[in-house]
């Protein structure tokens, strides 16, 4: 019986099978035209990363990244078309992989903006390259490769919301990516790092189902609808009040300054590289770095004091068990 | 008849930078470096609580974050006059020591390695690891497909020498790829300790948070095993074979010969010894280190505030359409003189001075192994050597420290925020000497400022015109071809430039600090 493949089907199975490269040298020019459009379409989806007025966390983050590993990643989910920290060219070659994105694969890529981007000196904070001997803002970059993705990922709280750059005064009016492309398909993926689970988690969800669902601050739903004071394990020590009063004390880290009661994260039970540690359980309080908020936080700053009235009415997820054990 | 290079975004560094060399008779004969980014860090730190500088400080830079937060409490600490105990001291070099080795891994493999190896020769590969193979077969896959962004982020680069040992290309390629895995490692040790990387949560003015339990020890030191077997057996080797094979690098990238350390991993709780220790190297010349002799100048730098001013007194104000200047890096210079900072500088006060002998002796085998003599250190492969060589003196250092924790003792003293205060912290960081210097007034930061390791080295040059160090280390810099400039890249890189560190600050004031305590 005959396998009936269509033409395209046959190049990914050649492909597969290793002969891709193999078939190159033997192919004749109507062939080996064909492959180059066939596999053309078969492209990982291409990732232009762009960095404003970051610091590179949220890259070095991902780095971090287990399963996948980021070698994985790489050659499996994305093609990691323009990245500063890691690509191989520089100056205008590398650029050009950015004015292709905007001219050949409109709506057919994804950007990721890390680092906050400055309207301050008319942009000019922030430059990426030049033409014609004049420096080019990231957020002229912006403005050009925003709507040509198909989707907007701001990782990281700087791209987010703002984050340290926008810290009170905010020197360089230093804004958030949805501020910049207000009409974008904008995902939030904040944190200061990010967490590379949430950026890869969002990144295979775009790939295989589209934009998840997303909270009023358009962060997904998946990792930031839980409080940190719902799941921390130090939980039952609020509930007996009984509070670190140094660090390194046992205790609930209220006292010195812990931002649980009002940052939604899942990193309580996620924990942070591949489990080690998170914030709270190494006894250094949550800094609310998931939050719109940050660095602020309505006057309390990183380590001063929430109001008690914040803690009030969080539901905790482990209460059931403490008062079976209690009674 | 020159060429004019210009190279923007400058790129496998961390942050903004852009370069522009004049090309004359195949050769660099001045250059230019600038960086291209700007956020206000002081501005944003004046009025807040003094605890919060630590952490925000940190968000300077996410590949080398922990040096900013020991440098941010070792400043504190004198603010506050506290000392950490035993615990927490070890706790600190335990934390900042696991970056080190994360960052020199990641600069020579993820940043560099690209200028050197051709990661194409994967494609010839022919044996039976499963890793290569899966590697190979994306890479034939990608090449295949002719597509224009085939083979992304290792494609496209520029034309160069690269190595042309089929074997020797496989083998770095493996490495590469063994080396995304121990740096995500040296992150997770760290974590171990510092709760999280980047940007770990668990250091604070008066030592640390996290305690020390028997488990966690036996973890870390497991990491730190693995670790040192790396450093050890791939990327010191590594580093001497691309040594070997580009002996010509020796002699280029030379620099302004001068060098300058903190020192860093305190060895006792008042911070008064370290393990690397500081000094100079300034004309030919070892000599202690005086802080009060840094100043930095604005001449070519984006500030219309004054210039020449020390640290502890100084004073920024932006200025992005002042004529003469090219970057928003400001010009740090020692007495006046161009200073660079970083491995090099570390491991050569060391070797130069005697100060640490275990230094001295990775330094002296190397050169010896490597045909090479001192004044060979100042050059690209020089700067790579020691960065290589530092990874495993602070690897092996960190293997020690690990069983100096004792589990039940504080790791923590208890402090006041005082209503005013000023303190110092100098410390290194994986890029070179950093410093941080506060002040507190009604119990608020009052003036923070830091000059960190590449405002050094990729500064401007200064009000006497005097370029900093990569543009003095650029200059005779042959380039085969000015549309494919990787010699220049190479020298650039060889430095681990850090922008986001280098461009952080503005301050205020103008007032002399009454005291600091110097760490």
């Amino acid at each position: 019986m005959d396998i009936i493949m269509t033409r395209r089907e046959l190049l990914k199975a050649m492909t597969a099978a290793g002969l891709g490269l193999a078939l190159t040298g033997y192919a004749g020019p109507a062939l080996k035209k064909l492959m180059a459009e066939e596999l053309a379409r078969e492209s990982n989806t291409p990732v232009i990363w762009l960095q404003g007025q970051g610091c590179t966390g949220d890259s070095v983050s991902l780095l971090n990244t287990v399963h996948p590993d980021i070698a994985e990643v790489l050659t499996e989910t994305i093609n990691l078309q323009f990245h500063p920290t890691v690509m191989a060219s520089a100056g205008e070659s590398s650029l050009q992989m950015c004015e292709r994105a905007i001219k050949d694969q409109k709506g057919k890529f994804v950007l990721v903006v890390e680092g906050s981007l400055p309207l301050g000196a008319d942009g000019h904070f922030c430059d990426i390259g030049e033409t014609a001997g004049k420096p080019v803002s990231c957020i002229q970059w912006m403005k050009r490769l925003g709507p040509a993705a198909s989707a907007v990922l701001a990782v990281g709280t700087c791209a987010a919301f703002g984050g340290i750059p926008a810290g009170k005064p905010n020197p360089t009016q230093a804004n958030s990516v949805s501020q910049i492309l207000p009409n974008a398909t904008v995902i939030n993926i904040p944190g200061c790092p990010a967490h590379p689970d949430w950026i890869v988690g969002t990144i295979a969800h775009v790939l295989l189902f589209g934009i998840p669902e997303l909270d009023e601050h358009k962060r997904p739903k998946a990792f930031f609808s839980k409080l940190v004071h719902e799941n921390c394990e130090r939980r039952s020590y609020f509930e007996e009040q009984k509070f670190a009063k140094d660090y390194g004390d046992e205790g609930c880290l209220f006292e010195l300054g812990c931002k649980g009661p009002i940052a939604l994260c899942d990193a309580p039970i996620r924990s942070w590289n591949n489990k080690r540690n998170w914030c709270c359980r190494s006894g250094g309080p949550c800094i609310g770095c998931t939050q719109p908020t940050f660095p602020e936080h309505e006057g309390s700053g990183l380590y001063g004091c929430l109001p008690l009235s914040k803690t009030e009415g969080i539901p905790w997820a482990r209460r059931e068990e403490f008062a079976k054990t209690r009674s | 008849m020159a060429t004019k290079v210009k190279i923007a975004p400058v790129t496998r560094i961390e942050g903004h930078l852009s370069i522009e060399a004049e090309v004359e008779n195949g050769k660099v004969a001045s250059a230019r470096v600038a960086g291209e980014m700007f956020r206000g860090w002081e501005i944003i730190l004046k009025g807040r609580n003094p605890l919060d500088a630590q952490q925000i400080t940190q968000r300077i830079c996410g590949v080398c974050p922990c040096c900013h937060a020991q440098a941010s409490s070792l400043a504190l600490d004198a603010a506050f006059d506290v000392h950490p105990p035993d615990n927490g001291r070890i706790l600190r070099n335990l934390m900042l020591g696991s970056n080190f080795i994360q960052s020199h891994i990641l600069h020579f493999y993820h940043l560099c390695a690209l200028d050197y190896v051709d990661v194409t020769a994967i494609l010839k590969y022919k044996g039976k690891d499963r890793k290569l193979n899966k590697v190979k077969k994306w890479a034939g896959g990608e090449v295949a497909s002719g597509r224009w962004n085939a083979l992304a982020p290792f494609l496209p680069r520029f034309k160069g020498d690269y190595i042309e040992d089929t074997e020797l290309n496989i083998a770095c390629v493996a490495h590469y790829l063994e080396a995304l895995e121990m740096r995500r490692k040296a992150q997770e040790a760290l974590a171990i300790w510092g709760g999280k990387m980047p940007h770990e949560i668990a250091i604070f003015p008066g030592g640390a948070s996290e305690r020390p339990t028997v488990d966690k020890i036996a973890s870390y030191l497991s990491y730190m095993k693995e670790l040192q077997s790396f450093v050890d057996n791939v990327y010191v080797p590594d580093v001497l074979a691309v040594a070997k094979a580009y002996k010509q690098y020796f002699k280029i990238g030379k620099g302004c010969g001068n060098l300058v350390a903190y020192g860093v991993f305190e060895t006792n709780n008042e911070g008064t010894q370290k393990f690397i220790g500081s000094g100079t190297y300034i004309d030919g010349k070892v000599a202690a280190l005086d802080a009060s002799k840094i100043a930095e100048y604005v001449g070519h730098s984006r500030y219309s505030s004054a210039s020449g001013r020390h640290p502890s007194n100084g004073e920024t104000v932006p200025d992005a359409n002042k004529k003469e200047a090219y970057s928003w890096l400001k010009s740090p210079r020692y007495e006046g003189a161009v200073c660079e900072v970083g491995p090099l500088a570390r491991m050569g006060v060391a070797y130069l001075s005697g100060s640490n002998e275990k230094a001295k002796k990775l330094v002296a085998d190397a050169l010896k192994e490597l045909g090479a003599d001192v004044s060979d250190l100042f050059s690209v492969l020089g700067r790579h050597a020691a960065r290589a060589l530092e990874c495993k003196l602070v690897a092996d250092a960190c293997a020690e420290w690990i069983l100096q924790l004792k589990p039940g003792q504080p790791v923590h003293t208890k402090f006041e925020i005082p209503k005013e205060g000023a303190g110092m912290g100098l410390t290194e960081g994986p890029r070179g000497a950093l410093g941080h210097w506060i002040r507190i007034k009604d119990s608020k930061i009052d003036l923070y400022q830091c000059v960190v390791p590449t405002t050094w080295n990729c500064s401007p040059q200064d009000d006497q015109g005097k370029s900093g160090p990569v543009e003095q280390a650029l200059i005779g810099t042959p380039v085969a071809d000015p549309e494919n400039p990787i010699e220049v890249l190479r020298v650039v890189r060889s430095f681990d430039p850090c922008l986001a560190c280098a461009i952080h600050l503005v301050d205020g004031e103008g007032k002399t600090l009454q005291k600091f305590r110097v760490s």
